[in-house]
C-alpha cells in the first residue's frame, strides 16, 4: 500500500514538473508558427533595420528597427536606475542594517514588485511626467527618460532581493578571515564579500533586465509611443512590448501585420532567453570558482 | 483504508466542480436573456449607460458590456461571441465579405452622431485652424506653432493607436489616408489625449466631444466650432455617426434594447454621455 502511495505521488509530481515544460514548448512552437510565415515573406533585414513602422497603411511598411532601438534604450536606462539602487539597498540591508531595520526594509521593497504595472503606468502618467516635463522644460513628459525611470523603480525590487540573498549566501568564514587578517570593514565588503556572491548579484543585473526589457503596461502608458528612432533621451518612443499590446487587437488574425507582431514577440522571447542564458553560466562559472558546488 | 481518504476527498472535489460546472453553464443556456455588447471604446460609456438602464427595466436581462475596439467588436460579432458590435467606423468591405462567408448579413443602426474636437491646451493663442493646416501638422509638413500663426515652439503631435476607431476616422476626416509623422505620440484612450494635451502647453490632439473638459481647448476647424449643432447638421468637417451592428436584423431581446437606444429617452441618454443625440 505504501509503495503504491509513494509511486503514486512521484508521478503526480513528475506530471506537474513536465507540465511548464509543456507549457514552454507550447508557447515557443506557438511563436514560431505564427511567426515563421512573416520572417519568410519580409526581408529579414529590412524587417530588422527598416526604419518605418506604418502596419496598417497600404502598402504597409514592417520596420521594427525603432522599436528594438526603444527597448534597448529603456532598458538600459532603467539598469542605470535599478542597480545601483537595487545594488545599493541591498548592502545595505546586509551589511550595515540592524536587525530590526532589515526585517522592515526588505519586506516592504519586496511589497514594491507586488504593485501592479498598471498602477505604474497611472502614476508615471499623472504625476512623473508632468513632473519631468516642468523639471527639464520639456515639450512633453510622454518620452524614453520618463519611461526609464518608472522601469528602473518597478525592477528595483528584482535586484535588490536576489543581491541580498546572493550576500547572505557568502560564508561566515569568508568575512572572518578576511576581518582576522587586518582588513577593515569597507576592504573585507569591497574585496571578498561582494566578489564572493558576485555571481547572484551579476544575476540579480541580469533578470532586473528581463523584467524591464519584458515590462509592457507602464510603457505602453508612459513611453509615449512613437515609432521612431529617438534623438534624445527626451523623446516619445515604442517599445516592442508596447507595439504588440497596442496592435494585437485590431490585427486581423492570420494576416502579415499579426504575423509580424508574433515575430516581435519572437524576437523579444530570444532577448530575455540570452538574458537567462547568461546569467545562468555567470552563476555556475562563479560557484565552480568559489568551490561553493550548490 | 484510512490513507486513502486523502485521494477519495479529492475525487469527491472534483465531480462536484464538474457537477457545478455543468449547471451553472446549463442555466447560462436556459436563460437566454443575456445580451453581449462589445467594441468601441468611444461608443463604450453610451452602451453601458444604456445597458444600466434597459437592465433596471427589465430586471430578468443581463447585458453584458465589453470595449476592445470597433474592429474587436465586429470581428466578434463575426466568430458569434457577440451579440451586438459596437462600432466608431462603418464596417469595412472585408469585414462584410468575411460574414457572408459565414452566411451573415450584418445590420447597420445609426445610434448617434459624435465629433472629433481638435484640441489644444487652453494658453495656445490660436483658436482656428483648417482642416488643410490640421493635415499638415499631423503629416509632418508643419513642426512649429510659429508657422501656422502660433507661437514659435514645437509641437507636440498627439495620435491614438492605430487600433482606434477615434484614430481610423480622424484618418479618414482629417488626414485623407496620409501617414501620420513617427514622431507622434500614441495613446491608448480618448482620456489620455486630454490627459496628455492638458498637461502640455505645445501639445495637439484629437478626441471625442463627449471627453473635452476645461482643461484643454477645442479649435475652430474651417471656421465651424465643434458643437451639437454643427455635429449634427453635418457642418462640422470632423463629424461622424456612432453604430451598433447587429446579425442580420435585430429580433427578440437585442431589438428591444435596440429600439430603447433609439427611442426619446435613450437619445437623451447619448446627449447626457456627451454626444450628440439624432433625436
Amino acid at each position: 500500500m505504501i509503495r503504491f502511495r509513494e509511486r503514486l505521488y512521484k508521478w503526480i509530481f513528475a506530471v506537474l514538473a513536465f507540465a511548464s515544460l509543456v507549457f514552454l514548448v507550447g508557447i515557443v512552437l506557438t511563436l514560431l508558427i505564427h511567426a515563421l510565415p512573416a520572417l519568410i515573406q519580409l526581408n529579414l533585414t529590412q524587417f530588422i533595420f527598416g526604419h518605418h513602422w506604418y502596419p496598417t497603411y497600404d502598402p504597409p511598411e514592417f520596420g521594427i528597427f525603432p522599436l528594438v532601438v526603444a527597448s534597448i534604450l529603456v532598458t538600459f536606462g532603467a539598469m542605470v536606475v535599478c542597480v545601483p539602487i537595487g545594488i545599493g539597498s541591498a548592502l545595505y540591508i546586509h551589511e550595515l542594517a540592524g536587525h530590526r531595520q532589515r526585517t522592515i526594509i526588505k519586506p516592504l521593497i519586496e511589497i514594491l514588485a507586488g504593485i501592479p504595472s498598471i498602477v505604474f503606468g497611472f502614476f508615471g502618467m499623472v504625476i512623473v511626467a508632468p513632473f519631468i516635463q516642468r523639471v527639464f522644460g520639456i515639450p512633453i513628459g510622454l518620452n524614453a527618460f520618463t519611461a526609464s525611470v518608472i522601469l528602473g523603480i518597478m525592477a528595483t525590487p528584482t535586484v535588490c532581493s536576489i543581491a541580498e540573498d546572493a550576500l547572505s549566501f557568502v560564508p561566515a568564514s569568508f568575512r572572518e578571515a578576511s576581518l582576522a587578517l587586518g582588513a577593515n570593514r569597507w576592504q573585507t565588503l569591497v574585496k571578498v564579500v561582494v566578489p564572493a556572491a558576485g555571481s547572484g548579484i551579476s544575476t540579480s543585473i541580469i533578470l532586473g533586465m528581463s523584467r524591464a526589457v519584458g515590462e509592457t503596461m507602464t510603457v505602453l502608458m508612459v513611453a509615449g509611443g512613437a515609432a521612431m528612432i529617438p534623438k534624445s533621451l527626451f523623446d516619445p518612443v515604442r517599445p516592442m512590448t508596447a507595439t504588440i499590446a497596442a496592435e494585437m487587437g485590431e490585427a486581423v488574425m492570420g494576416s502579415l501585420h499579426f504575423q509580424t507582431l508574433f515575430a516581435i514577440g519572437l524576437i523579444l522571447f530570444l532577448i530575455t532567453l540570452l538574458f537567462n542564458v547568461i546569467a545562468e553560466m555567470v552563476s555556475r562559472r562563479f560557484r565552480l570558482k568559489l568551490g561553493l558546488g550548490r | 483504508m484510512k490513507r486513502f481518504s486523502l485521494l477519495r476527498q479529492t475525487g469527491i472535489m472534483f465531480i462536484l466542480t464538474l457537477v457545478l460546472a455543468v449547471a451553472t453553464g446549463g442555466s447560462a443556456d436556459a436563460a437566454g436573456n443575456e445580451l453581449t455588447i462589445k467594441g468601441s471604446t468611444t461608443v463604450l460609456p453610451v452602451a453601458q449607460v444604456m445597458a444600466e438602464v434597459f437592465m433596471d427595466r427589465n430586471p430578468d436581462v443581463d447585458i453584458s458590456v465589453q470595449g476592445g475596439g470597433s474592429g474587436v467588436g465586429i470581428a466578434s460579432l463575426l466568430d458569434g461571441t457577440t451579440d451586438i458590435a459596437d462600432s466608431s467606423r462603418k464596417i469595412k468591405d472585408k469585414e462584410i465579405a468575411k460574414a457572408e462567408e459565414k452566411g451573415m448579413t450584418p445590420h447597420e443602426i445609426v445610434i448617434a452622431m459624435d465629433g472629433i474636437a481638435v484640441i489644444v491646451h487652453p494658453s495656445n493663442i490660436l483658436s482656428y485652424l483648417s482642416k488643410e493646416q490640421i493635415k499638415a501638422i499631423y503629416t509632418g509638413k508643419v513642426s512649429n506653432w510659429a508657422e501656422i500663426g502660433g507661437e514659435d515652439r514645437k509641437i507636440v503631435v498627439v495620435s491614438r493607436d492605430t487600433s482606434s476607431g477615434t484614430f481610423e476616422a480622424f484618418e479618414n476626416l482629417a488626414l485623407d489616408k496620409e501617414k501620420v509623422r513617427p514622431d507622434a505620440l500614441t495613446t491608448a484612450s480618448n482620456q489620455a489625449v486630454v490627459m496628455t494635451v492638458a498637461s502640455s502647453p505645445n501639445a495637439i490632439g484629437y478626441a471625442g466631444l463627449g471627453y473635452l473638459t476645461d482643461k484643454v481647448k477645442p479649435l475652430r476647424v474651417d471656421e465651424v466650432e465643434c458643437t451639437r449643432e454643427t455635429i449634427l447638421s453635418g457642418a462640422y468637417p470632423l463629424s461622424r455617426p456612432l453604430f451598433m451592428y447587429t446579425k442580420g436584423e435585430p429580433e427578440g431581446g437585442t431589438k428591444l434594447f435596440i429600439d430603447f437606444i433609439l427611442s426619446e429617452e435613450g437619445q437623451k441618454l447619448v446627449d447626457e454621455e456627451g454626444f450628440v443625440g439624432l433625436k
